[in-house]
């Protein structure tokens, strides 16, 4: 789960990383009263999108009047950001976030991240703040210093050290950055963080350290124990259809093609789709719908796969171990009379008590296609798909 | 015979008295797994259905002798099953919860290095379906009739891609030493390579199938032991061609482990490791019995 530019900060500040004066703004008028606020002659307004690289999208703009910030956030409120990381769809900017300008000396990279590698935290810096890591990646490699932290003792001032030493920081903010970087560390552990970034890190010109920008994201699989974090949780910002989708317990990523899926597994389901796109396909989305494929389940998933306008033809696929079967396909059915499926449905069913499934299925009197393979199920969904279009077309 | 769990196995159940627990404690003494018994704490001296309870894992052991143990503990208490399964001497424990904070994990890999190599417990998890030695002992959730005794060794992330492969192969009379599920989380208990080196030296094994998917480095690491270590043919299907970039992946996370993280690169890492690759999640079976057929020529 991710949360805004602005609220990472009010955590990190927490753990005495300093950041620059700042307040929210849901208006014009409350963007140039908090620029009054925070005092100065120059002022940053930043959209909160769930996005890096809001600047080239017009996102973030320096100003050093009232008239230029009300001017700059009548620009941004209400408007879809599209950046290379939001997709085509781009995000909606429904609050502002005002600071206070900094003079910049120089700009640094802070990343932490858990490391699948050596299935520790691991801690990314680069002298060359201010781009994204790819591109630091790419344009200076050496640049990059890595640790990873033993989880037993946690990150240790030396660890710390070392980092900031490897940045060049002068001696004189050295005890800054080390207490910059372990409280990084604490805030990651104490909120179950999966990511954290602080890019760009700046040191000012009177000499500070501070955190330009900060953005911080979660494990969803913690997020019972920490009820503070979910309420950052800004709906505004995901996938319409995912939203949907999470809300009813159901694990789905939106896609662009037409072919929408309900399969059991996650592995399965990206075989699926691999399949789909195999037989000249694209799928619409990836839904585990999870153990069990009860009625109730099978009916909410069809209604999510339904919310996507560009569904055209639903491929169902569940491979029953537990299950059957025979239960699966009545619940298909039931699922089918209550939602109301306007396309084309294939079902491919397997495992425990599939001939029974099968025979339900063909014997029910709705308009079902059934296959018996994962290669024939993809191929019938492709094939429906395209008349299904065709019929459309005449 | 297999790998790790035969019908001699000794197993325990974590989370025995609970609705799941039950349900598949039945199932697995059904399938003819030696069950000897479960834990609940606070509800030791008990006795559900017909085995006795324990209040802790220890008191398991020393009791019945059980040196496998599997855990149905719901996420926020799993970790502190599988360290408690560890230090009572389990040697092999199958985490079979699903949604265990990744910290959690973390903490858990740390503590099981406090052990000496030789007394490590082997973790199989969590976030899996389990394993299987087909016609003799089952520790998870699958459906057994599905697996064909043979000699054919399974390792997979998911639970029903590898029950899609194991069923393909049995519609063509292939069997299965054992089949182990190593979930789908972004740390866990045992890598591919760890059981890519059990098949190698599995005289039971004739061939081993990987079934992986994107993100994580452990494909690519199987990729290249299998290359430098194994004799025995590697056969493997990556799932995820069709998954966009950075979706579940974090941005700092790119970077460290961008390269080999896509199916297409993992798939170029196997091949360029002489791996046979299955092209098609519908061609798992007869990919299988082509390698068969080479291996019987030669």
């Amino acid at each position: 789960m991710d949360i805004h530019e602005y609220q990472a900060k009010e955590l990190l500040s927490r753990y005495h990383i300093d950041i620059p004066r700042g307040g929210l703004a849901y208006s014009p008028e409350q963007a140039a009263y908090r620029a009054r606020e925070i005092g100065g002659d120059r002022w940053v307004v930043k959209a909160q999108i769930h996005s890096g690289a809001r600047g080239k999208a017009g996102g973030i703009k320096i100003c050093s009047s009232d008239h230029e910030i009300v001017e700059a956030a009548d620009s941004m409120l209400g408007r879809t950001l599209v950046t290379h990381q939001t997709g085509p769809q781009g995000k909606l900017v429904s609050r502002l976030y005002i600071e206070e300008a900094m003079d910049i000396e120089r700009e640094i990279y802070l990343g932490f991240v858990l490391d699948r590698k050596s299935e520790r935290i691991m801690i990314v810096a680069s002298s060359s703040g201010g781009m994204e890591i790819e591109e630091i990646a790419e344009a200076e490699p050496d640049s990059i210093i890595r640790a990873t932290v033993d989880p037993g003792v946690g990150m240790q001032d030396f660890q710390a050290r070392e980092i900031a030493f490897g940045l060049g920081i002068d001696n004189a903010l050295v005890g800054r950055a080390t207490q910059t970087l372990l409280g990084c560390y604490r805030a990651f552990v104490d909120y179950d963080a999966s990511m954290l970034e602080i890019n760009p890190l700046v040191v000012t010109r009177r000499g500070d350290l501070v955190a330009l920008d900060a953005k911080m994201s979660f494990d969803e699989n913690a997020l019972f124990r920490r009820p503070h974090i979910s309420e950052m949780r800004d709906k505004s910002q995901e996938d319409p259809r995912e939203t949907y989708a999470s809300d009813r317990g159901l694990s789905y990523v939106g896609l662009d093609g037409n072919i929408g899926c309900i399969i059991n597994g996650a592995g399965l389901a990206m075989a699926t789709m691999d399949m789909i796109k195999i037989a000249g396909g694209e799928p619409a989305n990836f839904l585990d719908i999870g153990g069990g494929a009860s009625p109730e389940r099978v009916a909410k998933s069809f209604r999510a796969v339904l919310t996507d306008k560009n569904v055209e033809t639903i491929l169902v696929n569940i491979f029953a171990g537990i299950n059957r079967c025979d239960w699966v396909a009545e619940g298909v059915i039931k699922a089918l009379r209550e939602v109301g499926v306007p396309v084309p449905l294939v079902v491919r069913l397997s495992g425990t008590n599939m001939e029974e499934g099968r025979r339900i299925l063909a014997e029910s009197g709705e308009n079902v296609i059934v296959a018996e393979t994962l290669a024939e199920a993809a191929d019938k969904a492709v094939a429906a798909w395209r008349s299904f279009n065709a019929g459309k077309a005449a | 015979m297999s790998i790790l769990l035969d019908k001699n196995t000794r197993v325990i159940v974590q989370g025995f008295t609970g609705k799941i627990g039950s349900f598949h404690a039945e199932d697995m003494k059904r399938y003819g797994t030696n069950v000897v018994g479960g834990v609940t704490p606070g509800k030791g001296g008990q006795t559900h259905l017909g085995m006795p309870v324990f209040n802790t894992v220890k008191g398991a052991v020393q009791e019945t002798g059980a040196d496998a143990s599997i855990i149905f503990v719901p996420p926020p208490f799993a970790a502190d099953s599988i360290m408690e399964a560890a230090d009572a001497g389990i040697r092999l424990c199958v985490c079979i919860t699903d949604g265990i904070p990744s910290q959690d994990m973390i903490r858990v890999k740390r503590y099981m290095r406090r052990y000496r190599f030789e007394d490590r417990m082997t973790l199989i998890g969590p976030n899996c379906a389990g394993m299987i030695t087909p016609g003799e002992a089952m520790m998870g959730i699958m459906p057994g009739s599905i697996y064909l005794p043979g000699r054919i060794g399974i390792v997979g992330r998911s639970g029903t891609l590898g029950y899609e492969a194991a069923s393909q192969m049995k519609a063509l009379g292939i069997g299965v030493s054992t089949s182990v599920g190593i979930g789908g989380d972004p740390v866990n208990g045992s890598s591919f390579k760890d059981m890519l080196e059990l098949f190698e030296n599995d005289p039971a094994t004739d061939a081993v199938l990987m079934i992986g998917e994107i993100g994580g480095p452990q494909e690519a690491e199987a990729a290249l032991w299998a290359r430098d270590h194994m004799k025995k043919p590697l056969i493997a299907y990556i799932a995820g061609l069709s998954a966009p970039k950075g979706r579940r992946m974090g941005h700092a996370g790119a970077i460290i482990s961008a390269f080999g993280e896509s199916a297409q690169e993992k798939v170029e890492i196997l091949k360029s490791a002489g791996v046979t690759i299955v092209p098609t999640p519908s061609s798992f079976g007869e990919t299988v019995a082509e390698v068969l057929s080479v291996m019987k020529a030669a």
